[in-house]
Order: structure tokens, then C-alpha cells, then sequence
């Protein structure tokens, strides 16, 4: 109710600054009263009109009035301007004859309107990258050549081949299919994107694997062209070697001759192997895998708003700010900033959230509402009177189902004192009309047959709440999802089943009682543990909102890994960063920092923790509503390599202090060789560290720039400069930095002789071994997690199989952890470079915020409960899959009594322990044994009749 | 430009792919009011196009 959705609107212009702009949008017609469609599709079908789909990049049809897809939000149709008979030519109105609410508005205008708001944040992501102009790849001329995006259709359900996948030409299902990488991406030659997308590898290993799922035969045969394979992300490099294992072939190779099949099927390519070998090959499907391109609205976004952009027309930011343009009050975030998956998209939403928030902080809460509703009902104690409402939804339950008879068997059900049908249950007049129902009929009790309360229930309970009801005293019988949709075929049986569940849902509903959502009183403090760059960070978000803040850190200086970083990949100095947030720590009136400190303790749940921390003055209690844990990680010790035997071979960071301290012995070097994933993507750290390809080519670029004549090598995996620090890497190149690709089973050889330290490898394209004398010997060392398993108890955090902390959902909840109040930031999270670690820092303070936004936190209602009957066995306990029971021993005259006792913070109501219970000693509120059994007995009522006659 | 001290406690989002919809969220949860504009006729981007999503393989709707 806080969010105002505008759809088919456009920005036309802005004035103003941060604190108070002023946008003026056009909101374009959509001939569709949103008010009045309810989306029961009968005017798709009657329209005549076929046009190209463009949610099915153009591989389907779809009508000139439609819905983008199924689940489209908001689900209400509309007219296609440019395509309608009527609006083009005049004739036709098919869907206006024929729309049974009267939704269709042909001289529907466009508004243009204005709007006041203190921040803006700008989201309107990228475009995929079209190669129609990259005529080698036969785009569009060979039929079975796809885009990534059109073969993502091709894959699935919703798409124009229901999810079996089948080659454009001729209709059968392919069975060896190539993917081609870096299509529109790290190329300056066909097109003007020199950056990497940062996702097609993952994407294409993906769309690899999940084909086997979508073909009937077992015989597919996958085959992936790169140049490097980019799997740089938390669980990708797992994700790589799985699709390895699974026989998906990676090829280094560039095919460009790409040619028709036979009878115009498949694509036949050529290629040159890494060994010079020259290779022909045919396909049945060719996957172009596009990058992505700035959005189509950047250019004129930025003159709008006038903010920068970068060179490659991405959004120009900074790393301590990483989602605030260059105006000041406008963020941008996802594809729009960068090219960059779901994880950092979702991560940089919240962060944007955190820097609105504290530019707007002293206005919180003055725009929005909170709703209001009658007093309720008292309702313990009284008879039954249960309203029945049964749906039609349009026809999608009435054409299978026979809602009047379902109506009458309602009337002459137990308790039932009301009943009637309505067209569309959930639309807003019958909302309103249900809610006086309830007044008129002195109604106490509700069921609603119609769809699914997983959708629906929140509506409905909100409509009675507003007849003066409790929200729990309602029933849903789904007679459409379980009902009509899959049983059109037999509608006598359907229209029995609906019987059956009608009567269920009433049976339940009789022993429903009134539920209160329990509040608990927030403690509006945020503890942060880690005083790195993002522990400094998120300490600062929440402060900069007027939230007391603790920010502990273990040693006796803030700043953390950064402390022994240069220069970010764009070269902002991060001294002078740590430096300046050191400082505003330091001085900040909302933060109290804690050096040399430890947490020895957490009790308590979200909104209301509390710790015992140990300071060097002694133990202090800490009281605290969420936690962010910015613990950090470390640069390993390399096991290999003659390292810490030889003091020419060094790590990064070793190197940087090298560069920092001896630059004149650095610029006299002949030879300078920089090894890659030492102890990453290997048996030991299985996952890619992130950040070294970039510091080893940053470092290079340095040595170079420093003297020309070293010759600098870079050993290597893959070169892993994602988005758009691949511009270094051209650059690099450029300068004459030499690049020299090994795998995991050749790696280079080290050995010191004649005082000489060599470097021994294999070059595949010279299909030999080189032997360089180094001066100096650059070890990409990899970044592993800390051991903290106290701390991780202590809160019950959960680690990954490389130690580092989990999150609650990898794409939709990056920030939040298992355990609610909990959030995560930085390198204890996983490898990252600078901004990055500031943006999830930021966003860990937007989740945390909306726990800390209110004095009390209301709690989901559907939650455990103990009864007498428990004796404390104690089963429950074992089960509970959120830790939310413990066992209680008191004292009752004299004799020991153990019981169990329930955390209602951190109840889920799962039900898992009063189905282990053997006592009838714990329910979940809404699922009593009562109810439970109530709805079991009206299920087997038809049987038992049926029985009984025969 | 408009010179104004007087802050408003309200945010425009411009756009409705999976970005725009979770700080339109953050957002509203945290005590603003959000004006959320999508060009398209509903919300979800390019991430509703998408068949699944790595490295979990969920179902992108």
C-alpha cells in the first residue's frame, strides 16, 4: 500500500535536487480499465489480430490485446495501440462485445502527470545485445542459429514449444548443440563493447546443463566456444566443474565460418584449436550467447537527470558510493550501472534503498499510511454462523464447475447461514460487498471457494478484517487451481469435488478461533562485528539514519583487508577511503566503536538480541534489534611455488608493499612473471577468488607503464577481468604484457638455480615448454574464509563448504542469513573487490532497516504452541529445523516437571512438531488436532455414504 | 532548477525489473513511500523471460 505502481509510463522530465524533484511522467493508455478487467482472457481469445510476441522474442504469436505472460503483475490486459484493428483502421471491438465487466475504453489518453519525490532511483536495465550485424554468425539467415535469450524461450514452459525443445528449421529436437561466447561482449572490432557481460558463461553453463531436462533422448551432446570461461561468482566455479563432469565440452576456440547444414538444418562451423589444429564441425543448434548492452534509455537518462557515464555507457560511480551517480539524490543499480547478474542487481537495490534512506531520513514515515480497520467482533463463545462465497471467476471455475449447485449444498451444510455466487470474488465491489455481508448477516465464520489462498488469503483476510472480523477466521476452498483447471474435461466430477471441498473448508472453519499477531518491542540498536571496510560501512548506514550503533573489531585498527590495498580496479586510492571512514567511526555521535573486542555470547531473536561482549576494560552487555557480520577473510600462505623459500617469490600483497617500498629495485627488473589462482579453483578452494586476475593485470599495467622493457608474464586459468575491468585487460595486452594459458594438470614448474629463479610452462600455441628467469615471481594467492566457529555458534550461522557464511537465498536474499536479524557484508561472505563489498554493506543496512523502521514487529500468527498434555519427551525438539523449542524443568510442589517451551520470534509454524508429538503436548495455531481431524472426517464423509450404499 | 530545503519522504523507482522491485521494497518497509514507473505494461524485466536461474536452477518466476 506504500507502493504506487505506474505501468506503460514514461519519464519526460525532472527538476529539483536531491531532498525535492519534481518528475513529470507520461503514462501512455492501456484502452483497459485496470478497475474493471479481471483478467478472465475472453477478449485474447475473440481478438483477431495476430502480432509477433516480444516476451517470446518474436519465436510465438500473441493478440493485439493480451498479457505479457500468465503471471504478469499487474494482471490486467491491454490493447496494443499500434497493432489493434480498431485503434489502426477503425473496425472490429471484438474484445469491447465480449469483455462480460465492460473494461475496454478505446479513447483512453495519455496522462501526463507530476510527481514529488525526495530521491530517485533509476532500474531500467540492459538491452540484449543483437547480432543481426555480425553477419558471419548467419544470424537470422541460418535458421537453427538462436540468441541466448531466444533459446532461454526455446527452454522454457511458458514458451513457443511448451518447453520441448525443437530446432527452429524443422521442428525435431537437436541433439548436438554450440554455444558461442562472448557474442557483443569484449569485442572492439565488430561492435563497439569492449567490456566482458559478466553473465553469458554462467548463463550458457546453465542453459547446458538444463537441456538434457528438455529433450525425451539421453544422447545430447553439449559444446561451449570461449575465450575464457568467467564462473567468478559465490558456488559458480561448483557449478562449472559440475557441467564439466557431466560431459559439457569447453572448447578455447573462436569459431568464424559459420555455414548451413544440409537442407538447411543445423550450422556447420570452423575453427582453430589453441594447438593451430583447424577443426570443422556440425551442429544441430547454435546458441549465440549475447552480452548485454547499456539500456536503451541510458543516454537519454543521463542527459535528464545530467549524471555521467562511463566510456562503455554504463552508469559512472564511485567505490565508496557505488550505486550514487554523479547528481546527487539519483542512484542507479542492477544492469543499468554495470553488467551483472541477479545477486549484485538484488544486492545494489538494497543498497540504493540505504542511500535514499539516509538522504531522506529526517522525513521518514511522513509519506506513508498505515491502514485502519473496524474493531473486532468478539466472537469466543458464540455459535457458528459461517457465509460461504462461491467464485465463478469469469467461466474459469463456472465453465467446468457448477457454481449454483455447489451454492445450494453450501446453504444446507452445519452452520452455514449464508451463501451466494459471485462473478469475480476478489475483485474490489465484491470485496467491499463480502465485507457488508459480514456486518448485515451477523456472520462469524467465512469460507471462500474461489483459488488459492497462497495467492488469495492475505486479500480475503483483509476484507474481514474490514466487516469487523478476526483475519483467521476464514477458510479458502480452492475450486479452481485444484478444481476447474484440471478437471474440465468431466465437470459432473468436478462439480462433486467442489461439493467435497466446500464442505471441508466449512468443517475446518467451525473450529477456527480468533489469532492476534504477536508484536515484539524492537530494540531499535544495530550491532556491526568487523571493523573492515564494510563492517565501517554498514556501521555508518545505520548511524547516518539515527540508529545507536555498536561496531565491534576484534584487533586494534579499523580498516581491515583494505588497509593492504592500493588502488581499487579504476584506481580510486583505498587508503584514503579507509582513512575517511576511519575517521567519521571515530567521530560519529550514533557509534560507539569497540576495539580489541569480542562477542562471548547472543541470546534473544530478531528485534531483541542481546551479547555479552569482552573488552579490554572487561565484560559489557550489549542490547541490539540486528546484527551485520563483516568479518572479513585473508589472503592464504601458498604451499607451493618455492614460496617463503625463495624471497623473490611473493604474494600480491607482498608485491603492492614491494612496489610501495623499492620501486627503483621493481623498475630495474628484465623479468617479471605473475602466476594465477594459486590455491584457488583447485581440489583444496574449490571456487575462484574474484579479485586476483584483476589485481595481477593492474600490477602489470603498473610494471609496464613503470618501464617498458620488463617483460611481464601472466600465467594463467582463465583471465577472469568480468564487466568492465576487461578494459584492462586490453590494455594490458596492448602494452605488451604476455598472457600464457595452462590447466589445473600443467601447471607452471618453479626451481632456483645458479642463484636464478625459473619459471617453467607449457604454450600451447607453440606446443612447447618456455623457460623464463624472473626477477620477481608475482603469486595470485587465494582469498580464504577465517575460522570464526565461536562467533558462528553463538549466532547459529551457517557456512559453505569453503567457510564461508551463507545466505538465506543466493539470488533473492544475498544479504539476509538463515537466521532472521542477521545480515552479512563483505569478504566474510565471499571474495569481492571494493564496491562490491560497499554495496552489500549498504543493502545489509536496508534489510536490517526494515526491522529497526518500527517500534514493534509484528509476527506471523500461525505459530506453535504447548499444551498440558506435553510431558517433555523432548521429540519436538529434534525436529524443529529452526531451533525454536528448548526444554523447560521447573518445579511444581516439590516435584520436577520438564516441559518444552516455544520461541514464537522464530517459529515458522511448519507443523513438524505437532506431527512428531505423541501426546497431543503441541499444536500450531490454525492447524489444531480439532481442526485437522474436522477436515479429515468431512473428507471421508462421501466415502463413507458411498460405502454404506453399496 | 527549483531551490527547495523542504525534504520529501517519497522515492521514484524507474523501472520494475528484479532491481527496481526489491528497493522499491527495502523502501516501502522502511518508512518511505515509493512511486514505482515501469515502461512495459507489468513488472519483472527481463528476469520473467528467463526459464531458470544459476547457480540454483529455481524457476525465475
Amino acid at each position: 500500500m506504500n507502493i504506487e505502481l505506474s505501468t506503460l509510463t514514461d519519464i519526460i522530465g525532472v527538476s529539483g535536487e536531491k531532498g525535492n524533484f519534481s518528475v513529470t511522467i507520461r503514462k501512455n493508455p492501456r484502452y483497459v480499465d485496470m478497475e474493471k478487467c479481471i483478467a478472465c482472457g475472453l477478449c485474447t481469445k475473440k481478438c483477431p489480430r495476430k502480432v509477433s510476441d516480444e516476451y517470446n522474442t518474436g519465436l510465438a504469436k500473441r493478440k493485439a490485446i493480451h498479457i505479457q505472460y500468465d503471471q504478469t503483475v499487474p494482471l490486467k490486459y491491454l490493447i496494443d495501440g499500434k497493432n489493434c484493428l480498431y485503434l489502426t483502421r477503425g473496425r472490429c471491438r471484438a474484445c469491447e462485445k465480449f469483455c462480460p465487466t465492460n473494461a475496454i475504453n478505446f479513447d483512453d489518453k495519455e496522462e501526463i502527470l507530476t510527481i514529488n519525490a525526495g530521491a530517485v532511483i533509476l532500474a531500467p536495465g540492459y538491452k540484449p545485445f543483437d547480432p543481426s550485424d555480425m553477419s558471419h554468425y548467419g544470424y537470422k539467415q541460418i535458421p537453427d542459429v538462436v540468441t541466448s535469450l531466444e533459446y532461454e524461450r526455446l527452454l522454457s514452459v511458458s514458451g513457443p514449444c511448451t518447453g520441448h525443445l525443437v530446432k527452429p528449421s524443422d521442428g525435431r529436437e537437436p541433439e548436438r548443440i554450440a554455444w558461442l561466447q562472448c557474442v557483443g561482449s569484449r569485442n572492439v572490432s565488430d561492435c563497439a563493447n569492449g567490456y566482458c557481460s559478466s553473465v553469458c558463461c554462467m548463463y550458457t553453463i546453465k542453459q547446458a546443463l538444463v537441456t538434457a531436462e528438455h529433450l525425451s533422448g539421453d544422447s545430447v551432446d553439449q559444446t561451449v566456444f570461449y575465450m575464457d570461461i568467467r564462473t567468478h561468482g559465490k558456488e559458480f566455479e561448483r557449478y562449472y566443474e559440475d557441467a564439466v563432469k557431466k560431459g559439457v565440452k569447453f572448447v578455447n576456440a573462436r569459431p568464424r565460418t559459420f555455414s548451413p547444414g544440409k537442407d538447411n538444418t543445423g550450422v556447420c562451423l570452423s575453427y582453430v584449436l589453441d594447438n593451430g589444429e583447424r577443426v570443422t564441425e556440425e551442429f544441430d543448434m547454435v546458441v549465440l550467447s549475447v552480452g548485454l548492452e547499456a539500456s536503451e534509455d541510458a543516454r537519454y537518462l543521463s542527459e535528464t537527470f545530467g549524471f555521467e557515464l562511463t566510456d562503455n555507457r554504463f552508469v559512472k560511480t564511485d567505490a565508496l558510493n557505488p550505486v550514487t551517480t554523479t547528481c546527487d539524490g539519483v542512484y542507479a543499480i542492477g544492469a543499468f550501472l554495470s553488467p551483472k547478474a541477479i545477486p549484485r542487481s538484488v544486492t545494489e537495490a538494497s543498497a540504493a534503498a540505504t542511500a535514499a534512506a539516509v538522504a531522506l531520513s529526517s522525513v521518514r514515515d511522513t509519506m506513508t499510511q498505515a491502514k485502519t480497520y473496524p474493531p473486532e467482533k468478539e466472537v469466543t463463545g458464540t455459535e457458528p454462523r459461517i457465509g460461504v462465497f462461491v467464485c465463478s471467476c469469469g467461466i474459469n471455475i463456472a465453465n467446468t464447475v457448477d457454481v449454483q449447485d455447489v451454492l445450494e449444498y453450501a446453504k444446507t451444510l452445519p452452520n452455514v447461514v449464508f451463501a451466494e455466487n459471485n462473478l469475480f470474488t476478489c475483485s474490489t465491489d465484491t470485496q467491499e460487498l463480502i465485507s457488508e455481508k459480514i456486518k448485515e448477516n451477523d456472520l462469524n465464520r467465512v469460507v471462500i471457494a474461489a483459488c488459492s489462498p497462497l495467492t488469495h488469503e492475505p486479500l480475503f483476510q483483509d476484507t474481514l478484517r474490514e466487516g469487523g472480523l478476526n483475519a483467521f477466521m476464514i477458510e479458502m476452498a480452492n475450486i479452481r487451481n485444484q478444481n476447474s483447471w484440471v478437471h474440465s474435461d468431466s465437470p459432473e466430477k468436478a462439480t462433486l469435488k467442489a461439493k467435497d471441498q466446500v464442505r471441508i473448508a466449512v468443517a475446518k472453519v467451525t473450529f477456527n478461533y480468533p489469532l492476534q499477531r504477536q508484536g515484539i518491542k524492537v530494540v531499535r540498536k544495530a550491532l556491526v562485528i568487523g571493523g573492515g571496510l564494510s563492517g565501517m560501512t554498514a556501521a555508518l548506514g545505520f548511524a547516518d539514519q539515527g540508529y545507536e550503533t555498536v561496531l565491534i573489531e576484534k584487533g586494534d585498527l579499523l580498516g581491515g583487508a583494505a588497509r593492504n590495498l592500493d588502488t581499487t580496479w579504476n584506481g580510486e586510492n583505498i587508503r584514503t577511503m579507509v582513512d575517511g571512514l576511519g575517521e567519521r567511526v571515530r567521530e560519529h555521535a550514533e557509534i560507539k566503536l569497540m576495539l580489541n573486542t569480542r562477542i562471548k555470547s547472543c541470546s534473544g531473536s530478531v528485534g531483541n538480541f542481546t551479547s555479552i561482549a569482552r573488552t579490554p576494560d572487561g565484560d559489557q552487555t550489549i542490547e541490539y534489534g540486528v546484527a551485520v557480520m563483516a568479518t572479513g577473510a585473508e589472503e592464504s600462505q601458498p604451499e607451493e611455488y618455492l614460496f617463503g623459500q625463495d624471497r623473490r617469490v611473493m604474494t600480491h600483497l607482498q608485491f603492492d608493499e614491494e612496489l610501495k617500498t623499492s620501486e627503483s629495485v621493481v623498475k630495474a627488473s628484465k623479468t617479471v612473471v605473475f602466476i594465477q589462482c594459486v590455491g584457488s579453483r583447485d581440489e583444496k578452494h574449490p571456487y575462484c577468488s574474484r579479485v586476483c586476475c584483476t589485481h595481477s593485470v593492474q600490477n602489470a599495467i603498473r610494471l609496464k607503464k613503470l618501464n617498458p622493457e620488463i617483460d611481464v608474464y601472466i600465467l594463467h586459468r582463465d583471465i577472469r577481468t568480468y564487466g568492465e575491468r576487461e578494459d584492462l585487460y586490453r590494455e594490458a595486452r596492448q602494452l605488451g604484457v604476455i598472457f600464457v594459458r595452462h590447466d589445473l594438470d600443467r601447471k607452471p614448474d618453479v626451481y632456483a638455480a645458479d642463484k636464478n629463479l625459473y619459471v617453467e610452462v607449457f604454450v600451447p600455441i607453440l606446443q612447447r615448454t618456455i623457460k623464463l628467469s624472473c626477477d620477481y615471481l608475482v603469486l595470485a594467492a587465494a582469498i580464504i574464509a577465517r575460522e570464526n566457529k565461536e562467533l558462528n555458534e553463538f549466532y547459529k550461522c551457517g557456512v559453505n563448504e569453503d567457510g564461508f557464511l551463507l545466505e538465506a537465498h543466493p539470488k533473492l536474499r544475498p544479504v539476509d542469513m538463515t537466521s532472521d536479524g542477521l545480515f552479512i557484508a563483505g569478504l566474510c561472505h565471499y571474495p569481492k573487490p571494493v564496491d562490491e563489498s560497499v554495496a552489500q554493506a549498504m543493502a545489509a543496512v536496508a534489510r536490517a532497516g526494515a526491522v529497526l523502521a518500527s517500534e514493534v514487529m509484528e509476527l506471523d500468527a500461525v505459530k506453535a504452541y504447548v499444551t498440558d498434555n506435553c510431558d517433555g519427551c523432548a521429540l519436538c525438539i529434534d525436529v524443529c529445523p529452526y531451533n525454536a523449542i528448548r526444554l523447560e524443568t521447573t518445579s511444581e510442589n516439590g516435584r520436577k516437571m520438564s516441559r518444552v517451551t516455544t520461541d514464537t520470534a522464530v517459529c515458522k509454524g511448519c507443523g513438524l512438531c505437532e506431527a512428531s508429538c505423541p501426546k497431543s503436548g503441541i499444536y500450531v495455531h490454525g492447524f489444531t488436532l480439532d481442526q485437522l481431524e474436522a477436515q479429515v472426517d468431512a473428507a471421508a464423509d462421501r466415502l463413507e455414504r458411498s460405502i454404506e450404499h453399496a | 532548477m527549483r531551490m527547495s530545503t523542504e525534504h520529501i519522504g517519497s522515492v521514484m523507482v524507474v523501472g520494475g525489473g528484479i532491481a527496481g522491485i526489491q528497493t522499491s521494497l527495502d523502501l516501502a518497509n522502511s518508512g518511505y513511500f515509493v512511486h514505482l514507473i515501469e515502461s512495459r505494461a507489468g513488472i519483472g524485466g527481463v528476469m520473467a523471460q528467463l526459464d531458470k536461474t544459476y547457480p540454483t536452477n529455481d524457476c525465475a518466476m
